[in-house]
């Protein structure tokens, strides 16, 4: 049946996340961090028996066996297990007796409330979900008791439930939910239905454990990766490793002759080659002799990618904030009094790179497509494999697994497509598995941003404020609606709302492309937004001669929040004493960070070691989070601590740069990511909150990096403005 | 050829020089052992050999014959294995869980012949285990933890 949305959550409201937010329904719910974790635990992965559908997320089978089929999919952030928690606190179920099952492609039942397409992505799951899960839940329990109260022919407001039992208390009677499943599935569900109050949450703010761990541990787990149909082949792809280039010819004889390579594969702008194991599959294709035509793109490098969004970044933006007249302020120097400061920030491509790569499994047959992969987006994969196949979306089926990291890449339907037009030629299931360096080469990558910031500060506080964003707009290819009157919601997120009280303020957006698709990565707008703001805010702090944090709390009287964690990660990380010493550098610094965006708000406090030679380490990082009411405390906690490290790889190490018109990086060798012996001490402080849930997978990765880098600075007087941090321009020269 | 894997012998035909994670993966399908980077530079892949965490990414399986291979499917039987499964579960270490077969056989064959590992210890042994999620902190005090259970 259709899910009957919450009217809290109507997306009608727009597309913004402050609406959405704001639309809500706040679960209050107490913070019990510390407590024994609750040993029983929901199974996954496992065939959902026959029995009743309630609605489109809940199963009751006659032998009491509840399964729930989640709407956002799970790739690592804990979804799996707080949906879980939603759903069964509402429906009153034992959580043992759970079993979650993935989605199919189903947007009129699994669409988002925030993208209104189906999506799992930027940090929503929790804000978009729990409150039509736990409405789902509530209904499904009402008919539940109904037909119990129709069995009986009691009235049903005498009755209770509880671990999936329904009971007379005057009687004394009892009925298991299987026992009446049938029956109360066929009544109609309620009009309106009243959820629990927090005091009763028995899961919901809980440290429950995870659902989807026990398989993992065992290594039993099926990614998309580790499907296996009969009579199943393998292929792996090579692309033009120059934008827009095409296959001008290939030599495929040695690849034929080896035993098990079974065909070689070739299209308009790849080459794959298909075989009976992956191993075979990769001999072959470096087996075979490929000549690119490369096209228009073969001369494009690094430095005139620099080149060109500095340049995007002098013509006319669009308004997205304007507030007061910050132009006339901050051009006119004898309109008022203090001092103008001015800084530019300038963000590298990143790749995602998941740690399992691009892979899909298909089966074009009989005019339909089967399809078994790992995505977030399982309309997008359904409906770009239908085009490409020229069939109708029905006709494409899409079998979703466990992700093996998103970070956004899963946002993109690009494999599936390629796998689709690979399989198209292929006799039979073919899995479709990229090499990392074909991965990570062919990645849909974060895009360069350019942020300009000028400002005017006047006795210690800002009071005229001009941020322009110039970079790529994701959403006008990804969710059109979300591009209108030339802003990219998602490109000035975290600069639109500020957390400092500004009187005269401009945020403008360039929308600059180049050749390279841009696409979601953690953390998304605010990663470089918030890092351009935070790093500027030191850089006023340091010219003028104030604390960091005394200079950011002078702007945050109407922010109690932001305020709140300021203060919090001041107090824990002991601001004002000097970071520790380190064998790794003399030079040691402390910097800061304060962000509000997702809903959350976090503080952090990083403490750095410089070398000689301008290698940074960074020692401790600690966070303090508002995220408001937290459904799953350690979840959110594991969160925080994998933003930190998704963060560090980012400002420590991370770039994808071109040359030739290809990229440069290709494994984990020369693009990096963190390793466990680069790592910090890392401590997250929760503030308890009955304000709305926010999101946390995203926020971790964004603090991170301004407080780096602004440790570094407090380290070597040199504010880096390049990311990432450039060990060359911090060496000691002497 | 026959290969001992989990202490069950394997007789499959497949050429020398066809790295072991391949046929494990796509021959035996046992997909727990997983592909990460090809190159030996994620642990993704890694096993034990003897006991000792070998990438078997990089390792021909002309080379293994006869000797005793163990992988995720089959590191609970034994005594580290088990205890880093625990301590896994009971701290919540995993996330996407892609890399975790790779951190738990590393884990396991560290405290096989380290009960007590110290900070530099884990960092010398788990530091060719990449995680993407950033598990880091939580596979440093699942590894202590398994060692004080």
């Amino acid at each position: 049946m259709q899910r009957d949305p919450d009217p809290t959550f109507a997306a009608g409201d727009g597309l913004s996340r402050r609406a959405l937010l704001r639309g809500t329904a706040a679960l209050a719910g107490g913070l019990l961090i510390g407590i024994e974790l609750p040993l029983r635990r929901a199974r996954a992965d496992e065939p959902v028996p026959v029995g009743t559908h309630f609605n489109a997320f809940i199963h009751v089978a006659p032998d009491d066996t509840v399964t729930f089929t989640l709407p956002a999919v799970e790739m690592g952030q804990g979804v799996y297990t707080s949906q879980t928690q939603c759903l069964a606190e509402e429906l009153d179920v034992a959580i043992d007796r759970v079993i979650a099952a993935h989605a199919p492609a189903d947007q009129a039942n699994y669409g988002s409330p925030v993208f209104i397409v189906q999506a799992t992505g930027g940090s929503t799951t929790t804000l978009a979900w729990s409150g039509p899960l736990r409405k789902a839940g509530a209904t499904a329990r009402a008919m539940l008791v109904q037909a119990a109260a129709a069995q009986w022919g009691v009235d049903p407001a005498g009755l209770t439930t509880e671990n999936g039992v329904i009971t007379d208390k005057a009687s004394g009677r009892m009925l298991r939910y299987g026992e009446v499943a049938d029956r109360a599935g066929a009544l109609p569900p309620p009009a309106n239905v009243a959820l629990k109050d927090p005091s009763q949450f028995r899961l919901i703010g809980k440290p429950v454990h995870r659902i989807d761990t026990p398989t993992k541990v065992a290594g039993k787990t099926v990614y998309g990766i580790d499907v296996m149909r009969p009579d199943m082949k393998f292929a792996t792809p090579r692309i033009s490793p120059v934008f827009g280039g095409k296959v001008a010819s290939v030599d495929q004889s040695k690849a034929l002759a080896i035993s098990g390579v079974r065909q070689v594969v070739v299209l308009d702008d790849l080459v794959a080659v298909v075989a009976d194991n992956t191993w075979l599959a990769i001999q072959g294709l470096a087996a075979l002799a490929i000549e690119w035509a490369p096209g228009a793109h073969a001369d494009m490098d690094q430095a005139q990618l620099w080149a060109d969004i500095e340049k995007a970044s002098e013509g006319p933006g669009v308004a997205a904030v304007r507030e007061g007249d910050a132009l006339s302020k901050l051009n006119n120097s004898n309109s008022t009094g203090g001092t103008l400061f001015e800084a530019t920030y300038e963000f590298p491509f990143l790749a995602h790179a998941p740690m399992e790569m691009t892979n899909c499994t298909v089966h074009v047959h009989d005019g339909a497509c089967d399809l078994w992969v790992g995505t977030q987006v399982p309309g997008y994969a359904q409906a770009g494999a239908a085009k490409v196949l020229g069939i109708d979306p029905a006709k494409v089926t899409v079998n979703n697994h466990y992700i093996g990291g998103g970070f956004g890449r899963r946002l993109e339907a690009d494999g599936v497509v390629t796998a689709a037009r690979i399989a198209a030629h292929v006799d039979g299931p073919v899995k479709v598995v990229w090499s990392r360096e074909e991965d990570i080469r062919q990645e849909l990558f974060r895009p360069m941003y350019h942020d300009r910031l000028k400002a005017r500060v006047e006795n210690g506080r800002i009071t005229a404020w001009h941020h322009r964003v110039t970079g790529a707009s994701i959403m006008a290819r990804w969710l059109p609606p979300a591009f209108t009157n030339g802003i990219d919601i998602d490109a000035v997120d975290g600069a639109v709302e500020i957390p400092y009280g500004v009187a005269d303020r401009l945020v403008d957006y360039i929308r600059h492309m180049s050749i390279v698709p841009p696409a979601f990565w953690r953390g998304v707008g605010p990663n470089s937004t918030i890092f351009s703001i935070e790093c500027f805010m030191d850089l006023i702090a340091n010219k003028t001669g104030v604390d960091p944090l005394a200079f950011r709390r002078g702007m945050l009287d109407k922010n109690p929040r932001a305020l709140g964690v300021l203060n919090l990660v001041a107090e824990k990380a002991g601001w004002g004493t000097p970071a520790p010493d380190s064998p790794f550098g003399a030079r040691r610094g402390r910097g800061m960070a304060l962000m509000s965006a997702f809903g959350s708000y976090l503080a952090a406090i990083a403490d750095v070691a410089v070398s000689d030679t301008g290698d940074v380490r960074v020692t401790r990082v600690v966070v303090a989070v508002d995220a408001g009411v937290i459904v799953n405390p350690d979840i959110l906690v594991a969160q925080v601590e994998g933003g930190v490290v998704f963060g560090l790889s980012a400002v420590l190490h991370g770039k994808i740069t071109f040359a030739g018109g290809r990229v440069e990086q290709g494994n984990f060798n020369d693009y990096r990511i963190l390793r466990i012996d680069e790592m910090p001490a890392i401590e997250v402080h929760v503030v308890p909150s009955i304000e709305n849930s926010g999101g946390i997978g995203e926020p971790g990765t964004v603090i991170l990096q301004p407080a780096v880098a602004n440790a570094v600075f407090a380290a070597t007087g040199v504010q880096l403005t390049r990311m990432p941090i450039d060990p060359a321009q911090i060496a000691k020269t002497a | 050829m026959d290969l001992t894997i989990n202490g069950t012998v394997h007789t499959v035909d497949i050429p020398d020089d066809m790295p072991l994670l391949w046929v494990l993966r796509d021959v035996l399908g046992m997909t727990g052992t997983k592909f990460g980077c090809g190159i030996a530079q994620c642990g993704a892949c890694t096993v034990h050999l003897d006991g000792a965490a070998v990438r078997s990414c990089q390792l021909p399986v002309g080379s293994v014959a006869g000797r005793k291979i163990t992988t995720i499917e089959g590191v609970g039987d034994t005594p580290a294995g088990a205890k880093v499964q625990k301590a896994w579960l009971e701290l919540e270490v995993i996330q996407c869980g892609y890399c975790q077969p790779g951190q738990i056989m590393s884990a396991s064959a560290l405290l096989a012949t380290n009960p007590q590992p110290d900070d530099a210890a884990i960092d010398a042994a788990m530091a060719g285990n990449l995680c993407r999620c950033g598990t880091y902190v939580r596979i440093r005090e699942g590894i202590k933890h398994a060692a004080r259970s």
